[in-house]
């Protein structure tokens, strides 16, 4: 059962194996938690059930966690340790300062503005007659492979030149052509490359945020809806103090998860511009140092400075949290 | 699929709901809404219409002059979706698929379930360690991929587990892990604590109330986080290569469908029709799933 | 218990599964009926001499496995020309392509979790796998066969600390610049047999009214590896090979003196707008142009005439086009500073083992044998080796006999791709990124310093 499957009977048994053995885990695990009752009974059935997930989080994030801010502090090789080096590198080299700059304007406005078109579109299509479908076009490039994302904003922004028989074949520099202008060479300018390219992971994260908040929403009871429509409020205000508050924690967890997401994400930049043209950021030049450049220690520090971006995140989280739990 | 909710509804609330979804409907269809949401998803759609065009187009065409010439000059080709099945007639992809089905199954289900447990322990229970154990499992989404690569392959070579698919539904399972516990977490806190307290007055412990009060509630909070699995482990490649080696047995549809280009990248006009028959499914999932969003979270159950 | 989270997710396959299915069955009828690009003939049906291979031992049923960066189409002709190997000894060629193949294997050998075989193509990739710990040295049998086929400098590619670890496989030629022979002829153009003469025509071409040169250096996060193509060309020729090997090998920095000549002389070209990007734009668009899209205006006829890439470009032109003398584009070798001095760049690969079992060392032997090469040769097109025990006949692709014939030509000096060859911090990083910003602005100086301070200490 545990060795490699060749035909399709076979991979389909080995599949519905190994869903009955979790099975029996899960069943086993809520077997016992069903003996212990009471409050002190709780911490008991609490640890129960986080223990398969604690479990696998430790092997598999923890522990690989922990290995590359060690890595941090060792040589491109791995093997001599030089203490903060990999750090200074990181904060003397004048690119890395573009590179931080970069990393700020993805991580604020991508969660915002895929949150903000999410959440506006999702109130729109709710309760239409279309709004399966409506969703589905939002949600269409959340379902695309980066690759052929690539390959989609190719059409969009690629550039020809002004010349004789030569046609475009971007659609904005078409655009920009019918209007009468002259062809620009978009992702070579910047900072205007960036946010092209920051578009681009707008356009795909907004389908995440609407289908999230789209949830959200339903989840407001109707009552309260109702009665607010019986006191006469109209859209603007029926949004702004009824909508927002009731789905105010699920757009932290949107802003949070498309927050953190974007600062892991470099298959943009990386199959776009490599990373070239001043468009780079902190996860691109992590995977860069990483597999490019084989420089182990310098990619593992660059790992662990995303680790540390990632704070503010959940330091909002915890405010949120708060302010939340005091309401 | 019913709502098993223990408590009743007031029977007057009812026959207000219908006229106050009548007054939503009629409210909601305002030609400016309709107009805003039509702009922004033809805006959405567009840029991967260009694709579906291109990906009927000759490879010259495609190489010389804009997708949206289609409309002025049309030259149609199946030419590039020919180049996706290869000679074989798809045989040699059906078999990709279904390691992509037997791939994706196991990864949506088990972290589901698990992340449900552990974030029911999150929302519901008290215990020492609670909110910094939240705090850890959440932030662990930052940890990018790539550093987990080595250890891990390292770990299921000594098992000697490579090659099978059960690196893969560990992998996938443990990655979806922290977001999953978040997501889930957060629509468990939306769910009454009344609900609650009246099902432990009624006596039930806290597996019962898991199934019988949470999870019918949370039906839309597991099918939101269903899709984006089945999603991201159906357009995963990187797991996939790395854990499952390369061998036709594992290998699952992305695989086959990223080498199309060719090795050096010569036939991205392939690529344009790959990504088309690859998008079938999870928006297949997702249509099915959408009957999961209609129903109202807390239809009729909330108490004054 | 788990009915109701299960149920959904299963219809949702189901349904998935059906609608996939309905897809596939449209198109399988469709069927395909282009012929390949690969010349057959089948290779199963010739028999080969079995004895050099059956020496390791008994090897009836058992696996070796190949991982390489080359998938579809190159692969099947690879994947056939085992056929010959498997049939005489019984044994089974796993064969797994994957373009990830570069990262991945270092992934895979650091984990412990190598293939049999690797086709590795740059030697700079196969100290790093040497470094992991996980390869083992070729065989004997497979040493005295690059030494009897493949000229000394080969085997030193992967000879490190003394012991031999790959024989080479494929070869490319990079010292080609591709040109439209009826352009060519309706204007009255010679292929040129000096750099002056290059020169020359570039400048005749001009005064005709055209941008002569087209060229592209986008490719993902390998964007700028043809300029490192470009500027080792003319390290060649600039500074001859010696100082070529000793700048590879960092005897002399990378940014002396005869560097900064190489670069300013490709910058004679590259960065002249009177001669640059022909159909594409301006200099800049070199750096947004992929490579592949670079040299397809040639075929247009009027919009570029010049485009230097290697052999596999021909690859990249669509579908149809003659790639011949005397067909709608091909290539002549970028020439020496003198007609009887010529360099040669290019590149190749090589297979590397990760164990040292009988059935893997016998498959080492027949990659590295003259019969694998002519099997081979007859199968592909498109491809070529440096194996001199090849016939060049059994070329089937007029620029594969171009490239075999300036390969094989005791006159040519061949030098493998630097950058192949340099460390991972500049030959697959500094040198990509410093040329893409130099073919954008960044002054030559500043370009080469900025590699130099990379390499590794």
């Amino acid at each position: 059962m545990f060795n490699t499957a060749s035909t399709t009977p076979e991979k389909i048994l080995q599949m519905l194996a190994a869903l009955l053995l979790f099975a029996a885990v899960m069943g086993v695990i809520l077997f016992i938690a069903g003996r212990f009752g009471g409050k002190k009974g709780d911490r008991i059935v609490a640890y129960l059930y986080l223990l398969p997930v604690m479990l696998l989080l430790a092997v598999g994030l923890v522990y690989p966690g922990l290995r590359t801010i060690y890595q941090s502090f060792f040589d491109a090789a791995g093997d001599a340790f030089i203490g903060l080096d990999n750090y200074g590198t990181i904060f003397t080299d004048p690119d890395q300062l573009t590179v931080l700059r970069n990393t700020v304007f993805w991580v604020v406005l991508t969660p915002f503005v895929a949150t903000a078109i999410g959440l506006v579109y999702a109130i729109l299509v709710d309760k239409s007659r279309f709004e399966s479908f409506a969703k589905t076009m939002i949600f269409l490039p959340m379902s695309i492979s980066f690759v052929a994302a690539s390959v989609i904003w190719k059409f969009m922004y690629e550039y020809r030149p002004d010349q004789g028989n030569v046609k475009q074949i971007g659609l904005i520099n078409q655009v920009i052509v019918w209007l009468g202008g002259k062809p620009v060479q978009l992702l070579i300018e910047s900072p205007l490359n960036t946010f092209l390219l920051i578009i681009v992971m707008i356009w795909i994260q907004a389908g995440f945020a609407m289908t999230i908040l789209s949830a959200a929403i339903k989840a407001i009871p109707d009552d309260i809806i109702e009665a607010a429509r019986l006191d006469g409020v109209n859209a603007w205000s029926m949004f702004r103090k009824i909508t927002l508050p009731s789905v105010q924690p699920t757009v932290v967890v949107v802003l949070t998860t498309i927050g953190i997401g974007t600062l892991k994400v470099f298959d943009i930049v990386r199959t776009m511009t490599g990373g070239n043209f001043n468009t780079s950021v902190v996860a691109n030049e992590f995977y860069r140092q990483t597999f490019n450049a084989d420089n182990q220690g310098l990619g593992a520090a660059l790992a662990t400075l995303l680790f540390l971006l990632v704070i503010p995140i959940v330091w909002y989280n915890i405010r949120s949290l708060r302010q939340s739990e005091a309401r | 699929m019913t709502t098993a909710t223990p408590v009743t509804t007031t029977p007057p609330l009812v026959a207000d709901k219908l006229s106050a979804s009548k007054i939503a409907k009629k409210r909601l269809s305002s030609p400016w809404a309709s107009l805003a949401a039509i702009v922004l998803a033809v805006l959405w759609t567009l840029p991967t219409f260009g694709l579906l065009v291109s990906s009927f187009r000759p490879e010259r065409a495609i190489k010389t002059t804009g997708w949206w010439t289609f409309f002025s000059n049309p030259t149609l080709t199946l030419d590039n979706y020919r180049g996706v099945f290869g000679e074989d007639g798809g045989v040699n992809l059906a078999a990709f698929f279904v390691n992509s089905l037997i791939i994706c199954i196991p990864s949506v289900l088990i972290p589901l379930s698990l992340a449900a447990l552990a974030a029911y322990a999150f929302a519901w229970m008290n215990f020492p360690g609670k909110n910094v154990l939240f705090l850890i499992v959440f932030s662990l989404q930052i940890v990018p991929l790539q550093v987990t690569l080595i250890p891990l392959l390292e770990i299921f070579v000594n098992v000697k587990l490579t090659g099978t698919f059960w690196t893969l539904w560990l992998s996938h399972s443990t990655f979806a892990l922290p977001l999953a516990i978040y997501l889930l977490h957060n629509f468990m806190k939306e769910i009454p604590s009344g609900l609650i307290e009246a099902a432990r007055v009624d006596g039930a412990g806290h597996v019962s109330i898991f199934f019988k009060v949470m999870l019918p509630l949370l039906t839309p909070a597991l099918a939101a986080f269903g899709i984006f699995q089945f999603l991201w482990v159906w357009n995963d490649l990187l797991v996939a290569l790395v854990f499952a080696g390369g061998g036709d047995e594992v290998a699952p549809i992305t695989l086959q469908l990223a080498n199309l280009s060719g090795t050096r990248g010569t036939a991205w006009q392939l690529l344009s029709a790959g990504a088309f028959v690859s998008i079938i499914v999870p928006v297949t999932v997702f249509l099915l799933l959408q009957r999961y969003f209609v129903r109202g979270l807390l239809a009729g159950s909330v108490k004054g | 218990m788990f009915g109701q989270p299960t149920n959904p997710r299963i219809r949702a396959a189901l349904a998935g599964t059906l609608s996939a299915g309905l897809i596939f069955g449209i198109a399988a009828c469709g069927g395909s009926d282009d012929s390949d690009d690969a010349a057959g003939t089948d290779a199963s049906a010739s028999a080969i001499d079995c004895a050099p291979y059956t020496k390791f031992g008994d090897i009836k049923g058992k696996t070796v496995s190949i991982y390489t960066g080359i998938v579809t189409p190159e692969d099947k002709p690879h994947i056939d020309s085992y056929k010959p190997f498997e049939t005489c000894t019984g044994a089974t060629i796993k064969y797994e392509g994957d373009k990830s193949f570069e990262t991945q294997i270092l992934v895979r050998a650091r984990a412990g979790n190598p293939p049999d075989l690797a086709i590795v193509p740059q030697p700079g990739l196969v100290k790093q796998l040497v470094t992991t710990g996980k390869a083992v040295p070729a065989p004997e049998e497979v040493g005295a066969n690059v030494d009897k086929f493949w000229d000394k400098a080969w085997k030193g590619y992967t000879t490190i600390d003394g012991k031999f670890y790959g024989a080479p496989l494929g070869a490319s030629v990079k010292s080609l610049v591709w040109y439209s022979p009826s352009e060519f002829k309706d204007s009255g153009y010679t292929v040129p047999t000096t750099l002056a003469e290059l020169q020359t025509l570039t400048d005749k071409m001009v005064t005709d009214g055209k941008k002569p040169w087209c060229a592209g250096i986008a490719s993902g996060d390998a964007t700028g590896w043809p300029i490192t193509d470009w500027m080792e060309d003319f390290m060649l020729r600039t500074a001859g090979p010696e100082k070529y090997d000793d700048w590879v090998n960092h005897k002399i920095p990378f940014n002396g003196p005869e560097a900064t000549t190489a670069l300013d002389a490709v910058g004679g070209y590259l960065k002249n707008d009177k001669y640059v990007n022909g159909g594409l734009g301006d200099v800049k668009s070199i750096a947004t142009t992929t490579f592949q899209d670079a040299g397809l205006p040639i075929v247009d006829g009027n919009t570029c005439s010049l485009h230097r890439q290697a052999s596999f470009y021909a690859a990249n032109f669509v579908k149809g086009t003659k790639v011949a003398e005397d067909g709608d584009v091909f290539a002549f070798y970028l020439p020496g500073p003198d007609a009887n001095t010529k360099p040669v760049l290019g590149a190749g690969e090589f297979v590397v083992a990760f164990a040292d079992r009988p059935e893997v060392k016998s498959f080492q032997t027949y990659l590295s044998s003259d019969t694998w090469a002519n099997t081979k040769a007859k199968l592909s097109s498109g491809w070529v080796t440096a194996n001199k025990g090849l016939d060049p006949n059994n070329l089937t692709n007029p620029i594969d006999k171009l490239a075999g014939t300036i390969l094989l030509d005791p006159k040519a000096t061949f030098r493998f791709d630097g950058s192949d060859q340099m460390p991972a911090a500049v030959g697959s990083d500094a040198f990509w990124k410093q040329s893409t910003a130099w073919i954008t602005g960044q002054d030559t100086a500043t370009t080469l310093n900025n590699i130099e301070k990379a390499w590794p200490k």
